[in-house]
C-alpha cells in the first residue's frame, strides 16, 4: 500500500523573466513501511523533490498524494496541518532551539497540535519517545551539554513525537562521526523494522544509502532509476 | 487554549534570552516611569499653580446692586438700593459650592490721624472678608470680630500702606485714625499683598466692620465713592456723629409731618455696596452663580421672566489663565511622555527585529514541525506585549518611586493619580501591540524552506 505517490510533478522557478525547470515531470511511489534513500548530486532538483516531499512547498503541477490524501494543491496552513500530524523532520544542523531542555525540544510540536493535548499527557509523550532514542536520562539537559549523536537523537525524538506515519531525513549524517552517524543509521532501521515507520533518507552519501532498502536516484529533474517494476508509471518520460 | 499554549512558547522564548529581554524592557521602563512621575509631578504643580491663582482671587464673584435710573437717565450699576446685608446672609447659609461670603460697603475718604493723612478705600465688611480675600493672619495684631460688626465698633484694620502712610515709626496697634471726624481703634495690620493683576495696589485700604462704615461714615451707598475730594475733612469735630451726611444727599422727599409722627425712628438704609462671595473651587464657580442668582431673584421677588436688579460678576480672565496655565502643563507632559513611549516602542521594534532575525531557523523549524503562519504571528507578537507589559509595570512602580522620592527629597508637590497609571499600563501593551506588529509579521512571513537554510 502506497503512502506516497507522485504523479507528473513539475516544478518551476521563475529567475527575473526566465522560467527554470528543476523538476520535469516526477512520478514516484513509497510504500508504508519502507525505508528509501534519496540520491543526487547538489543542482538535480534533490532539494526541491525534497521540498514538495515534505509539503514544505508546492509543485507547479503535477498530484501528490500522502496517505491516500491530494496535498498537492492545498494552503499553506493545510500544509502546516499535515506535517504536524503526518511528518517528522530530522535534519542536518539538528536545529535545535538554544537554552532549552531535551523534554521542552521534543513537546514543542505538541504546541500546534490541532486536538488540545494537556501539558502532562505532552511532557508524558515526549518522556516516552525520549526514552526510546536512549536519552531518558538526559531529558532536562540543554543542546549544548549534549554530544552531537545526542542532540540528533533528541531530533529524532522530537520528530517521533507526534507519531508521524512518514520519518524524513535530510543528511542526517552529515554532522556527525562515522561511529555515531552508524548510531543514528541503525536507529532509523530499528524504528523501520520494529514500527513499520516509513523513513526517506535524503543524502548524497553511498555509504548511508546502503543502509536503506531500496535508493532514488535523482538527476537533472527526473528519477533516474530506484523504481520498481511494478510501479513503473504508463508514460515514464514525457 | 491555544493562546494560552502560545503564550507560554512566548514566555519560554523570552526567558531563553533573560539578559536582552531585561534590555529591551529598560526602554519601555524609563518611558513609562517618566509618563508616571511626570504625570504626578505635574499633577502636583497643577494644584500648586491652581492654589496659588485661587488665592488671587479667582474662584471670587462679586455681586452689585444694579443699576437705577431716573428720568430715563441711568446712574450707573451699583446705585442700586436693594441689595442687603440680609442678602449676603441668605447666600452663606443657603447656598451650595460656596466657602463664605461677605458684605461691603465702601467709601473712598480721607484717614487722619494726628498731623498726617491719606486718602484711601475704606472697606466697611465682616470676618469672612479676610477669608474670601485669602487674607486671614495679620502681621500684626488681631482681625476683626463679628461682634464689633453687631455692635458697630469703632476698630479698624490698616493696610499696610495705609499702616506705614499714617504710622511711619511705630506700630499702630491701639493707636486711633480718625475717618471723617469719626475715631476708630487699629486693632490690625494687614499682610502685605502688593499690586494686583491690574496694578492696583491692594494695601492701600482700611477694613472696619461694616456697620460702623455705614452708620457712622458713609451715610450713602457708592453716591460717594470717589467724592475724595468732597469728603476731606476741613474742620475738626470730636464729635462722632451718626449720619454725617444725612442732608447732604436728599434720596427721599422728606417726610410730611404725619408719615414722621407715624414712623418715628429714622430710616437706617440696609443696602450694601456689593457682596463677595468666594466658591469652593474655581471649578463651582458657575454653579455656585446660578445658585445665588436664583436665591437673589426669589428674596427679591423677580420672576425669572424679569432682568434681575443685581449684578453677578466673576473673574473670567482669571480663570481662562488658570485654565490655559493647567492646559498648558498637562500638555507639555503629555507629549514628554508620548516621546519618551515612542521611542522606547522604536527601541522594542528593533530589538524584536533583532530577534526575528536571529531566530530565523528556529521560525523555520516551527514552521516545519506544523506552526502556521498565524501562530508564528501570535507568538511574536505576545513576546512584544508581554516585554512590555513587564516594563509597564515595572516602570509604575519606578515612577511612582520617582515622584515618591522628588516629594521626600526636594518637597515638590506630587499628586497620585489611579488613572494615569492605568492608561501608562494599558498604553504599554498598546506600544507592544504597534511596534511588535511589524516584527512578528516579518516573522510570520517567512519561508519555512528558506528560513531552515539561514545561516
Amino acid at each position: 500500500m502506497e503512502l506516497i505517490e507522485l504523479r507528473n510533478i513539475y516544478k518551476t522557478y521563475r529567475v527575473g523573466e526566465i522560467d527554470v525547470p528543476v523538476l520535469k515531470g516526477v512520478s514516484l511511489d513509497v510504500d508504508r513501511g519502507e525505508l528509501v534513500a534519496l540520491m543526487g548530486v547538489s543542482g538535480s532538483g534533490k532539494s526541491t523533490l525534497m521540498n514538495i516531499l515534505g509539503c514544505l512547498d508546492r509543485p507547479t503541477s503535477g498530484e501528490y498524494w500522502l496517505d491516500r490524501e491530494l496535498v498537492s494543491g492545498i494552503s499553506a496552513d493545510e500544509r502546516a496541518m499535515v506535517r504536524n500530524r503526518k511528518i517528522g523532520f530530522v535534519f542536518q544542523s539538528f536545529n535545535l532551539l538554544p537554552r532549552t531542555s531535551a523534554l521542552r525540544q521534543v513537546m514543542m510540536p505538541l504546541t500546534y497540535t490541532a486536538s488540545g493535548i494537556s501539558d502532562r499527557e505532552a511532557a508524558s509523550r515526549a518522556e516516552k519517545v525520549l526514552m526510546r532514542v536512549g536519552l531518558g536520562d538526559r531529558m532536562d539537559h540543554h543542546p549544548s551539554q549534549l554530544s552531537g549523536g545526542q542532540q540528533q537523537r533528541v531530533a529524532i525524538a522530537r520528530a517521533l513525537v507526534n507519531h508521524p506515519p512518514l520519518l524524513f531525513a535530510d543528511e542526517p549524517t552529515g554532522n556527525l562521526d562515522s561511529r555515531t552517524s552508524e548510531e543514528v543509521l541503525k536507529m532509523f532501521q530499528q524504528l523501520n523494522e520494529s514500527e513499520g515507520l516509513t523513513i526517506i533518507l535524503v543524502t548524497h552519501d553511498a555509504e548511508v544509502a546502503a543502509h536503506a532498502q531500496r535508493t532514488i536516484h535523482i538527476r537533472d529533474g527526473l528519477i533516474a532509476d530506484g523504481i520498481p517494476a511494478s510501479h513503473q508509471p504508463a508514460e515514464a518520460i514525457p | 487554549m491555544k493562546f494560552l499554549r502560545t503564550a507560554r512558547v512566548a514566555l519560554h522564548g523570552l526567558t531563553r534570552n533573560i539578559m536582552r529581554a531585561i534590555l529591551t524592557t529598560i526602554g519601555i521602563i524609563i518611558g513609562i516611569a517618566a509618563v508616571i512621575a511626570m504625570m504626578e509631578i505635574g499633577n502636583g504643580v497643577s494644584t500648586a499653580v491652581q492654589k496659588t491663582i485661587s488665592s488671587m482671587g479667582s474662584n471670587v464673584i462679586l455681586i452689585f446692586p444694579g443699576a437705577t435710573s431716573s428720568a430715563g437717565a441711568s446712574a450707573g450699576s451699583g446705585t442700586g438700593m436693594k441689595l442687603t446685608a440680609a442678602d449676603n446672609e441668605a447666600i452663606l447659609n443657603d447656598t451650595i459650592g460656596i466657602r463664605t461670603s461677605a458684605p461691603v460697603v465702601r467709601v473712598r475718604t480721607q484717614v487722619v490721624r494726628g498731623h498726617l493723612n491719606t486718602v484711601t478705600m475704606v472697606y466697611g465688611t465682616t470676618p469672612q472678608f479676610l477669608a474670601v480675600r485669602d487674607w486671614e493672619n495679620p502681621t500684626e495684631g488681631s482681625p476683626i470680630a463679628d461682634s464689633d460688626v453687631r455692635n458697630a465698633n469703632k476698630v479698624c484694620m490698616l493696610g499696610k500702606t495705609v499702616a506705614n502712610e499714617l504710622f511711619p515709626d511705630e506700630s499702630p496697634i491701639g493707636k486711633e485714625v480718625r475717618i471723617q471726624n469719626v475715631t476708630f481703634k487699629v486693632v490690625g495690620v494687614l499682610r502685605p499683598k502688593g499690586a494686583n493683576m491690574i496694578g492696583y495696589d491692594q494695601d492701600d485700604v482700611l477694613l472696619a466692620p461694616w456697620t460702623t462704615v455705614k452708620y457712622r461714615v458713609s451715610g450713602s451707598s457708592a453716591s460717594i465713592v470717589n467724592s475724595a475730594a468732597s469728603a476731606v475733612s476741613t474742620t475738626i469735630n470730636t464729635l462722632s456723629q451718626l449720619y454725617p451726611s444725612a442732608g447732604s444727599a436728599a434720596l427721599y422727599d422728606s417726610p410730611s409731618a404725619s408719615q414722621q409722627a407715624d414712623n418715628p425712628h429714622p430710616v437706617r438704609f440696609e443696602n450694601i455696596d456689593q457682596i463677595m462671595v468666594s466658591a469652593s473651587s474655581p471649578a463651582e464657580v458657575p454653579q455656585a452663580i446660578r445658585e445665588i442668582d436664583g436665591l437673589l431673584r426669589d428674596r427679591h421677588h423677580i420672576s425669572p421672566a424679569f432682568p434681575e436688579d443685581f449684578e453677578i460678576h466673576d473673574m473670567s480672565e482669571m480663570m481662562s489663565a488658570l485654565t490655559k496655565t493647567t492646559w498648558l502643563i498637562t500638555t507639555l507632559l503629555l507629549c514628554v511622555a508620548c516621546i519618551s513611549l515612542l521611542v522606547a516602542g522604536v527601541g522594542i521594534m528593533n530589538i524584536m527585529l533583532v530577534s526575528v532575525t536571529e531566530r530565523t531557523r528556529e521560525i523555520g523549524l516551527r514552521m516545519a514541525v506544523g506552526a502556521r503562519s498565524s501562530d508564528i504571528l501570535l507568538q511574536f507578537l505576545i513576546e512584544a506585549v508581554l516585554l512590555c507589559m513587564v516594563g509597564g509595570i515595572m516602570g509604575v512602580l519606578l515612577g511612582l518611586g520617582c515622584s515618591w522620592g522628588v516629594t521626600y527629597f526636594l518637597k515638590w508637590p506630587t499628586e497620585w493619580s489611579p488613572i494615569t497609571v492605568f492608561v501608562a499600563f494599558f498604553v504599554s501593551a498598546m506600544v507592544g501591540v504597534i511596534f511588535g506588529f511589524y516584527p512578528a509579521w516579518k516573522a510570520s512571513r517567512l519561508d519555512p524552506i528558506e528560513a531552515l537554510r539561514y545561516e
